[in-house]
């Protein structure tokens, strides 16, 4: 019975590690009040980008941040049409998708059935012989880790700097945030293309360190699942590694659960990432003490000197 | 503003259409023209890549013009299966089991041009089926795979429960049992038949209740690339995984379908096509076995070969091994023994045989 929970943990984190990078990448997106709904089409660049690249350099960390420069590059179109031409950001973001999905299948095509360099797992020496907690944490790979610094660097940066203060500002109060004298677009692009390079590196993740290979359409759904995220933790940086976390082992629950024997039907356990978000966000409509904070302004482009 | 963003729409939406617009190969006879409409990549070492083999084969055979289509979305099939009947061409081979009404569609407005749709049951005057009892082959690797695990473990990763699917998972365990009665055969769906992240995850758990010989049915090789990391032994499935798992893959159930693109292809330049339902086996070489593994040892190899020639010398029904007495996961007799099980009975499958452990989703 621990084994099966530590595997099931084990493969947990494994699994929510890429739902980690783009939702935290949406996030500080977000909270500077850009909207963008391309997270499925900047993960899959990012999956294309980071296997091409380390199939050619046979290096994947090179890889890994190719991923994150593809992101980064698509989230810089959201950036030109959202904040620039100022444009509905939904529009922009949807075509995100397509665009990212479309164009990954053509320039990755000769990808396919490749076989590149990967990021494999390391035990880290001391730790990792821990009972049980060794095996779950420690026998990961290092993505896992910086995924864990850069949610604590997003907090802090958020709560702990004017930075931070500027991007919160832009996000709930633009007009507020201009007359403070922020540059509310400068703001906004700094959050949208470091968010957009974090959406990279999870999309990157998935193939170079999660499933290990390249093909068409593999992120599988998985950016719509961080954008639900995203509200399920109610943009609360520490909060996301528990939800990521959550999700990815509702993903792999059921093999683990098949695999001794249970069966449960796969149908359901793919709807309950949405069902919870749902939840998530009823109870925050029936308990003032649960409401989400959603930045006031997102989704609504800043015309400066409007009024 | 507005302009820029239909523009980009645009854009996106033609880069989208570009990801399957047809690849055009050499003309060579300008009158014979056959084209192809695939449902994956054809880089993908997996079912698209089979079928594209052979079409590269009758390319070869008979110089004639061949295109293809990957990647076609059943929404986007009847759009392009029509724009080849537009261009006519005069044979079209549709490829996937959702392309099967719009073959049939586009068929209906075009009398003169052959169609030819893989894996359906729907056809026409100008409309014929082909496939293949891969089944056949998956028997044949359930045999290495019951000589091969010393935990009496084998683990399947499956994608959706349906029949052919479930076809296939019988015959592999049916295989097992003639060998070695004491192991099973446990299942796992995965409920895709395209996410490699979860194939590995499943695979994983496979692996982590013991079981030490992992088979598959979906395209990716991921599954082999888990058992490959962790030292145990694999099967692949649709083509040669050897690449990328060279010390687990043992061997594979794979098509050869240039055998039956090569039948259709003469029947139509001699004009003696006619509508049929074409279901053949490894007798004419369309389903057989990767090349072994180093490591599958002599008797192994033997025992398989001496299954295989009952197929070819014909001493068992093409539906073998799906020949009494066989029972389901309950202890029920479901054939007795001696008799055979019908191409109906094939088709519409939906029950486990005794050694396999798991359930089919209802």
């Amino acid at each position: 019975m621990i084994e099966f929970i530590v595997s099931l943990l084990q493969a947990s984190i494994r699994a929510g590690t890429p739902l980690l990078y783009a939702t935290l990448g949406e996030m500080i997106t977000e909270k500077s009040g850009i909207l963008n709904l391309g997270v499925e089409g900047l993960m899959i660049m990012g999956a294309m980008s980071g296997f091409a690249l380390s199939f050619i350099t046979g290096n994947p960390w090179i890889g890994i941040l190719a991923g994150g420069f593809a992101g980064l590059i698509l989230a810089f179109i959201h950036g030109f049409f959202s904040i620039t031409l100022k444009v509905d950001q939904t529009v922009s973001g949807l075509m995100l998708v397509l665009l990212g999905l479309g164009l990954s299948g053509l320039i990755g095509k000769s990808y396919i059935g490749m076989v590149a360099n990967y990021i494999d797992p390391i035990a880290i020496p001391l730790l990792s012989s821990l009972p049980i907690l060794g095996k779950i944490l420690f026998t990961q790979d290092l993505l896992v880790y910086s995924s864990l610094l850069i949610t604590v660097f997003i907090w802090f940066i958020l709560h702990k700097t004017s930075f931070g203060l500027s991007i919160i500002a832009a996000g709930e109060n633009p007009e507020a945030a201009d007359t403070a004298g922020i540059n509310v677009d400068l703001v906004r692009y700094i959050c949208l293309l470091v968010g957009g390079f974090l959406i990279g590196v999870g999309g990157a993740y998935l193939s170079l360190a999660y499933a290990k290979l390249w093909t068409e359409g593999m992120t599988a759904g998985r950016g719509w699942i961080c954008l639900a995220l995203v509200i399920f933790s109610g943009w609360i940086p520490q909060r996301a590694v528990i939800g990521a976390y959550l999700f990815g082992g509702l993903d792999v629950l059921s093999f683990k659960l098949q695999a001794i024997g249970f069966t449960v039907p796969y149908q359901l356990l793919k709807m309950i990432p949405y069902i919870a978000t749902i939840l998530v966000l009823l109870l925050s409509l029936i308990k003032d003490k649960y409401r989400l904070k959603a930045p006031s302004a997102l989704g609504k482009p800043y015309f400066r000197g409007e009024r | 503003m507005k302009k820029l963003i239909v523009l980009a729409v645009l854009i996106a939406a033609t880069l989208l259409l570009l990801g399957c617009t047809q690849e055009k190969t050499t003309e060579q006879k300008k009158e014979f023209k056959a084209a192809f409409v695939y449902i994956g990549p054809v880089g993908d070492a997996g079912w698209s890549y089979a079928h594209d083999q052979g079409r590269k084969f009758i390319e070869k055979k008979y110089g004639i013009k061949t295109s293809y289509s990957e990647s076609v979305p059943e929404g986007e099939a009847e759009r392009v299966i029509r724009e080849y009947a537009e261009q006519g061409y005069n044979i079209i081979f549709t490829t996937s089991f959702g392309y099967m009404d719009p073959t049939i569609a586009v068929a209906k407005d075009y009398p003169n041009i052959v169609f030819e749709h893989c894996s359906g049951y729907k056809t026409a005057k100008n409309v014929g089926t082909y496939f293949g009892r891969i089944y056949q082959a998956d028997y044949l690797t359930g045999i290495v795979a019951g000589m091969m695990t010393k935990s009496n473990k084998i683990g399947y990763v499956a994608p959706v429960p349906i029949p052919e699917v479930i076809r296939g998972i019988n015959a592999f365990a049916l295989g097992v049992k003639k060998v070695n009665p004491n192991a099973t055969v446990h299942v796992v769906w995965v409920g895709t038949w395209y996410d490699p992240a979860k194939e590995r995850e499943a695979a994983e758990s496979l692996i982590n209740e013991g079981c030490d010989v992992i088979a598959q049915g979906q395209d990716s090789p991921a599954a082999q690339q888990v058992a490959q990391e962790h030292g145990v032994h694999s099967i692949g499935y649709n083509s040669d995984m050897y690449k990328f798992a060279p010390k687990a893959h043992l061997t594979a159930a794979i098509w050869n379908w240039s055998v039956v693109y090569d039948y259709i292809v003469k029947n139509v330049m001699e004009g003696k096509w006619k509508s049929e339902k074409i279901w053949w086996g490894i007798d004419k070489g369309l389903v057989g076995l990767a090349p072994f593994n180093e490591v599958v040892p002599e008797k192994v190899k033997k025992v398989v070969q001496e299954e295989k020639e009952k197929y070819l010398k014909g001493e068992v029904p093409e539906q073998y091994p799906f020949v009494g007495p066989i029972y389901d996961q309950q202890g029920k007799l479901v054939k007795a023994k001696g008799e055979v099980m019908s191409d109906e009975e094939l088709l519409s499958m939906m029950f486990f045989v005794d050694n396999v452990v798991g359930e089919i989703p209802k």
